[in-house]
């Protein structure tokens, strides 16, 4: 029998969706998003959480109701850690439970746990937990897992190649070609990382379309996502202590590889109004921009008020000091 | 000889302040944190950085100005930020152009050789023969610090007069602080229990009973809790802390040991979070299994455990039928404030208690 999956457009569904759709399809169950964020989908999550939580969490809550009348099962999966060595920040970690315990009415929910710290083969062991649930052979799902990982690892180099993550996409399904990719990719002068979460980052209706403002104002836009992992990683040693969080240290990784190769012309820190780490991430990354080289920066904090009109102002200003910086208009 | 200075957690500076003086340095003594502590700290610190954290912050900018040149302060392993605090506050007074050095102390169980090594540089040229009985008392003075403030708590609700029990507490503080070798600490102990032993009390009188818990430092230090164990005390309420800095060697807790609290956590909660997040949950099922009428919740504004914490604390409410308070403390917090609410808790609390009683 094939089921039906709800999986909630949120947090880590903005770095993993190739994987987890893929495999999902791959074992014949029908794969359901929940719809894009939007206000409904806001207040629908507002209403279900403390109001102490940030907006990422209060926003997955509200894409889990959107999925929950829908669904024969619920994916939202207890990430510990995603690279072997740091956590995930503890709202990730508690999330099934704060889910668990706060919205009525759930269907079954999948809650398994992926610890990467606990050995090579837990992420293959975690899929075939996952199949087994869905009541899959170990061979159909060893090929499932095959096949979505590749497609996983086409999707992360497309990213290095500055795709964002929804052409990359397009371009594994065949909706776009690698072309257009490069066309796509401009030279503009002036260059600023637009450093946050994937799930910040690249949820327009969260971040108030911050991405597609900055393209549209001719400026190249670096994120965390398009620099090769292997160049994070390297990063590492600069720090004696590093933070205990995956997405933050991949944040702080990417600034200082940012500057350290003088990639940008400014950076922008986009961090939820709230985010526990981001408290830390935020200062650390303002002290490094301004001892390296004292590149603007800019920090954007966001939460369920944030109007469009204040954020592109705030842009436009941050853009047009960077292009007198550089000798423009 | 260095200046030595370290954050101030309720009245635990009185032993560590007898350690530094005895491995040769000048302690230098943490203000209570005041609100010019709060308004260095905030200005200072990142904006959603947690209290404690500002509150940390402002006071190492104090007592560098009186010339501390080491802070010395407790670390972490995470994935709560309080153990990347030491980093963060390096990198802070840095940049405001001060050079102290800082210790910071990871557990041992985590970093050994760096426990170690830390260790031996707050000892200087001390032998270890004699270290390890410094160690010993300051561990002794800091058992006895609790033990005062745990009989406190039990005497304060049943005082005849308002003020008694915490006049006698802060007399067995300073007997604690004058002492010095085991035995004289050992006297102070008694001798301060002594003093609380004879508050006058009424004697009939049955308080009802409310467990505090939370975030450490919040729950630890009475200047950014509003003094809450004493302001529930005087409106007659035993309170029975979770949380003490040599707790876990203890039996009179809640109970006996973290392994406990996280068993009883785990259908709530099955995930170590950091910080003292699953603590909370844990703890609350447990004083409810015990039949408090209550529990008192602190957590820092922005406390990414606690907030977990919270969003699971109504269902562990209901189940075990045990109304709990949560506050989240921030420098705007005012006493005012969590009075009014203490108060209305307290009232919930008392109109339970008959329900069930008549
Ligand atoms: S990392 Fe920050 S924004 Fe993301 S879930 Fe944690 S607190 Fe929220």
């Amino acid at each position: 029998m094939s089921y039906r999956v709800g999986v909630p457009r949120s947090l880590a569904y903005y770095s993993f969706f190739p994987l987890w759709n893929s495999f999902f399809e791959e074992l014949g169950c029908e794969v359901l998003v929940s719809r894009e964020s939007n206000k409904g989908v806001l207040d629908d999550g507002v209403k279900e959480t403390v109001n102490d939580a940030c907006v990422p969490i209060k926003l997955y809550h509200g894409h889990v109701k959107d999925l929950k009348h829908k669904v024969d099962y619920l994916f939202v999966p207890r990430l510990v850690s995603l690279d072997g060595k740091e956590t995930t920040c503890p709202k990730f970690l508690g999330l099934p439970d704060m889910v668990k315990h706060s919205i009525k009415d759930l269907p079954p929910l999948i809650d398994l746990r992926l610890d990467l710290r606990k050995g090579k083969f837990e992420l293959w062991k975690f899929f075939k937990r996952l199949g087994e649930k869905l009541g899959k052979s170990t061979w159909e799902v060893f090929k499932a897992y095959v096949k979505s990982k590749k497609i996983y690892y086409r999707h992360q180099k497309l990213l290095e190649k500055k795709a964002s993550p929804e052409l990359a996409w397009k371009i594994i399904k065949g909706e776009k070609s690698e072309e257009e990719l490069n066309k796509m990719v401009a030279e503009n002068p002036v260059k600023i990382a637009l450093l946050g979460y994937p799930y910040t980052i690249y949820d327009p209706y969260i971040s108030v379309d911050l991405l597609d403002k900055c393209k549209k104002m001719s400026v190249d836009v670096l994120t965390v996502e398009n620099i090769p992992g292997k160049e994070l990683l390297r990063q590492k040693k600069k720090l004696s202590k590093e933070m205990f969080w995956y997405y933050s240290n991949n944040t702080i990784r990417a600034c200082l590889y940012l500057l350290e190769k003088k990639m940008v012309d400014g950076v922008i820190h986009v961090t939820a109004f709230g985010c526990g780490p981001d408290a830390m991430v935020d200062k650390f990354l303002e002290i490094e921009c301004k001892n390296q080289g004292n590149i603007p920066f800019m920090t954007v904090a966001i939460d369920e008020h944030t109007g469009d009109a204040g954020m592109s102002t705030r842009l436009e200003a941050f853009v047009d000091m960077l292009n007198r910086k550089r000798g423009f208009k | 000889m260095r200046k030595v200075s370290f954050p101030k957690m309720g009245p635990s500076y009185i032993a560590f302040k007898m350690m530094l003086e005895e491995f040769g340095h000048e302690p230098i003594e943490p203000p209570v944190p005041s609100k010019r502590t709060l308004s260095y700290g905030t200005t200072h610190s990142p904006e959603f950085a947690c209290l404690p954290f500002k509150v940390l912050t402002g006071t190492y900018l104090e007592v560098l100005e009186k010339g501390a040149d080491m802070l010395v302060s407790s670390g972490g392993v995470g994935p709560c930020r309080a153990g990347y605090y030491g980093k963060m506050h390096e990198k802070i007074l840095n940049d405001l152009g001060y050079n102290p050095e800082l210790v910071i102390f990871d557990p041992p169980l985590r970093a050994p050789w760096d426990f170690f090594k830390k260790t031996r540089k707050l000892k200087g040229k001390t032998s270890w023969y004699r270290t390890a009985d410094i160690l010993k008392r300051t561990w002794k003075k800091l058992i006895a610090l609790d033990d005062l403030e745990i009989k406190a708590s039990k005497v304060r609700p049943r005082q005849k007069n308002y003020g008694a029990a915490s006049k006698a507490l802060n007399k067995g503080f300073s007997y604690i602080e004058e002492a010095r070798n085991a035995k004289e600490i050992e006297e102070a102990r008694v001798e301060g229990l002594s003093l609380l032993e004879n508050v006058k009390d009424n004697s009939e009188y049955e308080p009802i009973k409310v467990g505090l818990i939370g975030e450490i430092y919040v729950v630890l230090e009475p200047s950014v809790n509003a003094d809450i164990e004493e302001m529930l005390g005087e409106m007659g309420v035993e309170v029975n802390r979770s949380i003490y800095l040599t707790s876990w060697t203890r039996d009179n807790t809640v109970a006996d040991g973290e392994k406990d609290i996280k068993e009883a956590a785990k259908p709530y909660l099955d995930q170590l979070i950091g910080g003292h997040g699953q603590n909370s949950i844990g703890e609350t099922v447990l004083y409810g299994e015990k039949g408090f009428d209550g529990v008192v919740h602190l957590a820092p504004f922005t406390c990414i455990p606690e907030i977990v914490s919270k969003s699971i604390m109504p269902k562990v409410s209901k189940d075990y039928d045990i109304p709990v308070l949560t506050l989240f403390l921030d420098e705007q917090t005012g006493k005012a404030g969590i009075k009014t609410r203490i108060e209305a808790f307290v009232d919930l609390m008392r109109k339970k208690r008959r329900k069930e009683v008549g």
